[in-house]
């Protein structure tokens, strides 16, 4: 099985250590692990926006650099349900988009649907969690037992977290451009947060806006991508 | 009403700002609302009643004219006068006419959101009538010449602080009393109203074809008051408003009420089949206005009809956390939230409604509530699409995204970025919304080294 792994930009400029756990952790599985070098950036915050015209070249391009691979495995809902749901209408009359989209896995999805894995080790005795249900991963691809399974099985305490489902307010350019109601919407999700050691999810973004965030108010709490945790969890 | 959605970006910014109470009322009873909500459809099999509702709502749909011809010819069997308005001044014209034949000096009027898009109140205050709302929520946010800031709860972003003295103001009442007093009060004010007025005014929450039947649901009471005391009744009826057949009224109305409310019916449903008959108590005139502004249009969109499914339930925002930091009134229009973001274009124009498409992080949450599975983010997506190619985004949103477009399009570029990031002068289109994000969220930290570096220092151990 050859597996792909997309970083998708965010991850890689900003939680690279998530890239690392997820290829030691795919390889620890029995995996092969190849890293497609001219990737970038799978067009997501254009074709929110409503540019598609420019998402749309990018999209192509990461048809062509992901066409070999068996499965295309990546750290992050939205990016996921971007090429999952989105290419194929975007890229009306390119099957090669509606292939791509049955190949694309969000990390913790393809760890329990394709591998079959539940458990991984028990790294995480004790740890209390946080998590956050990014809401393309949770809605649109209906990843939401997946990460929380492998948490528990790891032997980690999922703090009960009233908005765990609801979003944090980071939606890419709405960040910036409505940033009064996205910060009010990070402050929401701040506030009913309960006792933990670590707040995670599978989005990069989520996580940027959030750590931003708590950081700027001063709330100490440790900000760690769904990868590293789960790497933690077999490396122990 | 006149739109002022262009204004939204500045207006949700200067609320959050200026009035920190709106926010803890609006999301304290929405999320309360959802609660309800979520209770309600758990009870059924809300996946195959949203699935039917969707389903006879498109049939309907697309076979309006055939269902408006006969929901026409049923009322006027019934004893209804029918009327047909394509503007908001059709409606004016013939509102104008009632009022002047019967010399109304004084009108109740029942909830409805299609009256405020008609601007009825502005024009009954022109010809020297008084009118009264009648929901309790409405008749607060007409006593503060306030727009209705939900759907549902009209008054949803005052807390009983406000109410109280508001009251306290208007009508003497301590400023400590209970909301039952200040229902009281109310009362007193709309029961004098209520058996005064010549003319009674309504929406509609459906139209049954088959029978020429008006269906309206509420919890109060009001409704039925205004619709059945004064001897003229007018209710205005949006044309999507339609159902074809009598028993679809089994599954719209409770499955709106849960949706709304999370209620498995509302207090009180009226059904009224015209005029009083011999013997009878109630209106001895009827009409119901079918009242079109911008919907045929929007039927004929092929990307953006689906939104006329809408039952104004007001799920939507309940669920939306955009919404809630807000409420409804920097949406600048009468629908706000999420349905309010891809209807208020289609019922405007794209260029006025600009900004409401942006107003959603796309996180699905309405979608999920809606109760005939309007598909508000790809709706939202098609808006947006729209506006681009219409050239609406500001230049610096253009600029950055073309920038960005030729950064992500070459691996070269990608890691010169890569390393600007960690050190280097950043490029001048960025540097905006750089501010606009870390304003909030302190700097940018990077990590040590981009992934694609730590790749190849994982392949090659001694490096390059
Ligand atoms: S879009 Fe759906 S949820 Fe929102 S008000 Fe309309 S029917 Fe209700």
């Amino acid at each position: 099985m050859r597996v792909a792994l997309f970083i998708t930009c965010l991850a890689d400029q900003f939680f690279a250590e998530a890239g690392v756990a997820a290829v030691r952790l795919l390889r620890a599985l029995g995996v092969e692990v190849d890293f497609p070098e001219g990737q970038t950036c799978c067009g997501q915050p254009a074709f929110n926006a409503g540019h598609w015209e420019e998402a749309r070249p990018l999209a192509k391009r990461h048809l062509e650099i992901f066409r070999e691979a068996d499965y295309v495995v990546l750290p992050s809902g939205s990016c996921a349900s971007m090429v999952q749901n989105h290419y194929p209408e975007l890229l009306p009359g390119h099957p090669e988009a509606l292939d791509l989209a049955e190949r694309t896995y969000e990390f913790s999805a393809f760890l329990v649907r394709v591998l079959g894995v539940e458990k991984l080790g028990e790294g995480l005795r004790g740890k209390k969690i946080a998590y956050h249900h990014g809401c393309h991963a949770l809605r649109e691809l209906g990843v939401r037992e997946e990460p929380l399974l492998l948490l528990r099985e790891a032997g980690a305490e999922l703090v009960p977290w009233e908005a765990a489902e609801e979003c944090c307010g980071f939606g890419g350019l709405f960040s910036v451009k409505l940033p009064e109601v996205s910060l009010a919407m990070a402050d929401r999700k701040i506030a009913t947060l309960p006792q933990a050691e670590v707040l995670t999810s599978t989005d990069a973004g989520c996580l940027l806006h959030l750590a931003g965030r708590l950081a700027k108010k001063g709330v100490n709490l440790k900000v760690a991508p769904l990868a590293t945790l789960l790497w933690e969890a077999y490396a122990g | 009403m006149r739109a002022k959605a262009k204004l939204y970006p500045k207006e949700a910014a200067r609320l959050l700002r200026e009035k920190p109470g709106v926010r803890e009322a609006v999301t304290g009873a929405t999320l309360h609302f959802e609660r309800n909500r979520l209770r309600a459809y758990a009870e059924v099999p809300i996946a195959e009643w949203r699935e039917r509702a969707k389903a006879l709502k498109d049939h309907v749909l697309s076979h309006l004219d055939h269902y408006l011809e006969l929901a026409e010819k049923r009322l006027r069997e019934n004893g209804v006068q029918v009327h047909w308005a394509e503007t908001p001044e059709d409606a004016h014209r013939l509102l104008r006419a009632v009022v002047e034949r019967h010399g109304v000096k004084r009108a109740v009027k029942a909830k409805s959101m299609l009256t405020e898009e008609l601007g009825v109140n502005p024009l009954l205050a022109s010809l020297g009538v008084e009118v009264f709302e009648t929901d309790l929520g409405e008749y607060l946010i007409q006593l503060l010449g306030e727009p209705p800031s939900h759907i549902v709860g009209p008054a949803i972003h005052l807390s009983l602080k406000e109410i109280q003295k508001l009251f306290h103001e208007r009508f003497g009442t301590p400023l400590d009393a209970s909301p039952e007093a200040l229902a009281q009060v109310a009362r007193k004010v709309l029961r004098e109203a209520f058996l005064s007025a010549e003319l009674g005014i309504s929406g509609a929450n459906f139209l049954v074809a088959e029978t020429g039947t008006l269906a309206l649901m509420e919890n109060e009471g009001n409704i039925r008051l205004s619709t059945s005391l004064p001897k003229v009744h007018v209710a205005f009826v949006g044309i999507e408003k339609l159902l074809p057949r009598f028993q679809d009224l089994a599954l719209f109305l409770p499955l709106t009420a849960r949706a709304a409310t999370g209620q498995r019916l509302s207090t009180f449903v009226s059904l009224i089949q015209g005029p009083a008959r011999e013997g009878e108590e109630g209106p001895e005139e009827v009409h119901v206005v079918l009242v079109d502004h911008g919907r045929t249009a929007l039927l004929a969109d092929p990307e953006a009809w689906e939104t006329l499914r809408c039952l104004r339930c007001g799920a939507c925002l309940n669920a939306c956390p955009v919404y809630r930091q807000t409420g409804g009134h920097p949406y600048g229009y009468v629908y706000s939230g999420p349905i309010g973001a891809v209807l208020d274009p289609g019922l405007l124009s794209l260029e006025e409604a600009y900004p409401l498409p942006y107003a959603s992080t796309l996180c699905g949450a309405c979608l999920e509530a809606c109760p005939v599975k309007i598909p508000i983010p790809k709706l939202l997506l098609t808006w947006r699409h729209r506006a681009v190619a219409e050239g609406l985004s500001p230049a610096w949103e253009k600029a950055a995204l073309a920038a960005y477009r030729r950064v992500m399009e070459s691996p070269t570029l990608y890691r010169l970025f890569s390393k600007a990031l960690r050190g280097l002068p950043l490029p001048q289109d960025l540097l905006p919304l750089l501010r606009a994000w870390t304003e909030g969220r302190g700097p940018l930290k990077p990590s040590p080294k981009p992934f694609h570096q730590l790749w190849r220092e994982m392949e090659e151990p001694h490096g390059r």
